[in-house]
């Protein structure tokens, strides 16, 4: 077997595998049950793992009580779930992009780092400017350089075909050291630190804090509206713009586009680079949100839990915010289970992993509520 | 409480903190954020949780909870979770947590904090930092090393160059030079130049895979000790060690006596650089406990116990008895203030 016929399968198997995540979007049990019965059962596997490692019941109970009360339970775990879930949101409306275009972005974390890492930047050596300037500046600058990022893949995939799994899996690695390295640079180091950390963001690059005047330790920032703004504008782009009739077009059947008169190299540079984009404002949203430096792993894997975001969210902007929001508050809630309730953090990556599981196998989950479902399910899903 | 024999170390431990938290109203509550490593590094997060389950022993009234640290971005996102939580006192454990803890500590000046390696200049009045002297410690392992290598090359790695990894390899290689200039040999140190400050770092303190890496890379270069100073990341290199035979390659171990806490490949220590963050927890809680809690600093030493080195393990006999008096002469130099350990 040849190299390429190698990559044909990839690419198929790769296709019907993004196919599943985007298809009928209108098909309401596809959207809306498959997820919802996939969260439900990866909490009961969830109990079951604490069950096999020996954690007794009512401590379980109220792990999960601590679950919810840390997540949803007080201003301060609402402020928390939402503050974790808008970088998740940002990365996995990127990503969701992608897979309408038929696209598989593995690079949202580089592209994260890349975003935030320009963000610092801008953030401190243009502290001249006033904050209605410099802040959308920031912004701007942290989506520009996160477009150009995933834009890099894009165009190795249009001009010589480059898978971009492969290409965006190599640029997350290159983005890890180049931070590593620049972190090390006198000019962006802080001074007086012999640890890699940069120097600080001004307040006039920081997103403001919205709830500091309840109480000076809820960390939800405006972030929450540039969130929802692209959520907006995602949706728009891609439901009603002639560009996003092309992504979904090309994801859907490249071949028809192609005949349609779609360009499918200038396709895939511009979805890969909107991704990006949406990617690096995610990490810009972090560092003038929350960190206000960069630090080695400052994108602790928000682009990687942005993937399963996305495909939870089948897809759909509206999709990925509630799916953003739900991962958010199982961060947040998370932590609240292991102060309370001293069940280890661990588990919670655990029932995000079973999550996307979950999804991945919808016949599963079908199998195991076969009431919630018609009798006659889905042609794709007999297939 | 018969189930807790039953069960993991790990769940033991989440068992023990049930049973804790049932406790009276009236017990008192320590708290403690751990780095990324995770609670069950065998070294650094171990050691100092160890000191939170101490005091839990010593006095009945006391209870403990941790929280640990996946990523660096959790630290602030921790530290609000257990202000929430009515926590007495809230020990913060690492230097990189020290931005954080101080946001923490000035936004909440009611609640009392500690931290474990920062040193707060000025110092905050609801924080008092835990720090070490390691260098004293990791200065006789060098001297130790120096006198067991065959092959007169040892080396070291840190995590992340931060001045609490860096001060353990200043000692290591001041150790070596000392028994150098001592004994006339020319034992050499790779991976830490102490004038330039520069060395060999993994980038984190959780991948086992770059501890085993670093210490072959360093085992090629002639290394036959090799001291990593990475919290959880040193337990690859010990793993490497134990694979291709203590003949080789022994493993200094640091934070905690690692035959202790890494029983698996406990032959390979050639003996533990100890930084005794337990026993400076246990006390700072009996502190904040007592009334007594007052921002500041409390500084472990050779001679306060704080630093040490642990027994010599699988290694005790092979250790000629010769070195070992040397290397307690040496210890009492440092603490009459003879030997300098920063040359």
């Amino acid at each position: 077997m040849t190299e390429h016929d190698d990559l044909k399968g990839v690419n198929e198997r790769m296709r019907s595998l993004m196919a599943r995540t985007t298809h009928g979007r209108d098909d309401f049990e596809d959207l809306v049950i498959v997820p919802l019965f996939a969260v439900v059962v990866a909490l009961v596997f969830g109990a079951l793992i604490m069950l096999a490692t020996a954690v007794d019941i009512p401590t379980i109970g109220r792990s999960f009580a601590a679950l919810a009360i840390g997540s949803v339970g007080s201003l301060n775990a609402w402020s928390e779930t939402l503050t974790a879930a808008i970088p998740l949101v940002l990365a996995g409306l990127g990503l969701g992009l992608g897979f309408r275009a038929g696209l598989f972005n593995i690079g949202a974390e580089g592209q994260l780092v890349m975003g935030g890492l320009a963000a610092v930047i801008a953030g401190f050596s243009l502290d001249f400017l006033p904050i209605v300037i410099h802040l959308p500046l920031t912004l701007l600058i942290g989506i520009a350089v996160g477009a150009g990022y995933a834009a890099i893949a894009g165009i190795l995939k249009a001009t010589t075909g480059a898978h971009e799994v492969i290409s965006t899996i190599m640029l997350n690695l290159i983005s890890f050291e180049l931070l590593n390295w620049l972190l090390r640079q006198p000019w962006l180091q802080r001074e007086g630190r012999s640890d890699p950390i940069s120097k600080s963001v001004p307040d006039s690059a920081q997103l403001p804090q919205l709830l500091d005047w309840i109480n000076p330790n809820l960390r939800l920032h405006a972030g929450l509206f540039v969130m929802l703004i692209a959520v907006a504008f995602i949706w728009w782009l891609l439901f009603r713009s002639k560009i996003g009739f092309a992504f979904r077009a090309s994801g859907e059947n490249p071949s028809a586009a192609n005949y349609a008169g779609m360009k499918a190299s200038f396709v895939i540079v511009l979805a890969m680079a909107t991704a990006g984009g949406l990617a690096g404002l995610a990490g810009a949203s972090q560092i003038t949100g929350v960190l206000g430096r960069a630090s080695p792993g400052f994108s602790a894997g928000i682009g990687f839990d942005a993937i399963a975001v996305a495909l939870l969210g089948r897809s759909h902007p509206v999709g990925i915010l509630f799916a953003g929001i739900l991962f958010g508050g199982l961060e947040a809630g998370g932590r609240q289970m292991q102060v309370a309730a001293g069940v280890s953090i661990d588990l919670i990556g655990i029932i995000q992993a079973l999550i996307i599981v979950f999804i991945a196998a919808p016949l599963l989950v079908r199998a195991i509520f076969p009431w919630g479902f018609r009798r006659n399910g889905r042609k794709e899903d007999a297939a | 409480m018969t189930f807790l024999s039953k069960i993991s170390a790990r769940t033991g431990l989440a068992a023990a903190l049930l049973a804790g938290s049932v406790m009276s109203a009236s017990a008192f509550s320590a708290c403690q954020v751990t780095d990324t490593g995770g609670i069950d590094d065998a070294g650094f997060n171990q050691t100092a949780w160890k000191g939170v389950q101490d005091a839990i022993e010593m006095d009945g009234e006391v209870e403990g909870r941790f929280l640990e640290s996946q990523a660096e971005t959790d630290y602030e996102a921790n530290l609000n979770s257990l202000i929430e939580g009515n926590c007495d006192i809230i020990i913060t454990v690492g230097f990189l947590m020290g931005d954080a803890t101080k946001a923490a500590a000035e936004a909440n000046p009611e609640q009392q904090f500690s931290i474990v390696d920062f040193a707060y200049d000025p110092t905050i009045p609801n924080v008092l930092g835990q720090v070490y002297a390691t260098d004293q410690g990791a200065f006789l392992a060098g001297y130790l090393a120096a006198g067991m290598s065959e092959t007169g090359v040892v080396g070291t790695f840190g995590g992340i160059n931060i001045p609490p990894v860096t001060a353990f390899m200043n000692g290591f290689v001041h150790g070596v030079n000392y028994y150098n200039s001592e004994k006339g040999t020319e034992v050499e140190v790779l991976g830490w130049n102490p004038d330039s400050q520069e060395g060999l770092f993994t980038g984190n303190f959780d991948s086992l895979d770059d501890g085993r890496a670093f210490a072959q890379n360093l085992y090629d270069e002639g290394a036959d000790i090799v001291m990593p100073v990475a919290g959880p990341v040193g337990l690859g290199s010990a793993t490497l060690a134990s694979e291709i035979g203590t003949d080789e390659l022994k493993i200094i171990g640091v934070d905690a006596d690692q035959t202790q806490t890494d029983p698996e490949n406990a032959d390979v220590y050639l003996t533990s650089v100890l930084k005794r963050m337990d026993s400076t927890v246990t006390q700072v809680i009996e502190m904040s406990k007592g009334g007594t809690f007052e921002g500041g600093l409390i500084v472990g030493t050779l001679e306060n116990e704080g630093v040490g080195l642990a027994p010599y393990g699988a290694f005790e006999d092979s250790v000629p008895e010769e070195l070992k008096a040397e290397v307690e002469a040496v210890k009492a130099g440092i603490i009459d203030g003879s030997i300098e350990v920063g040359m």
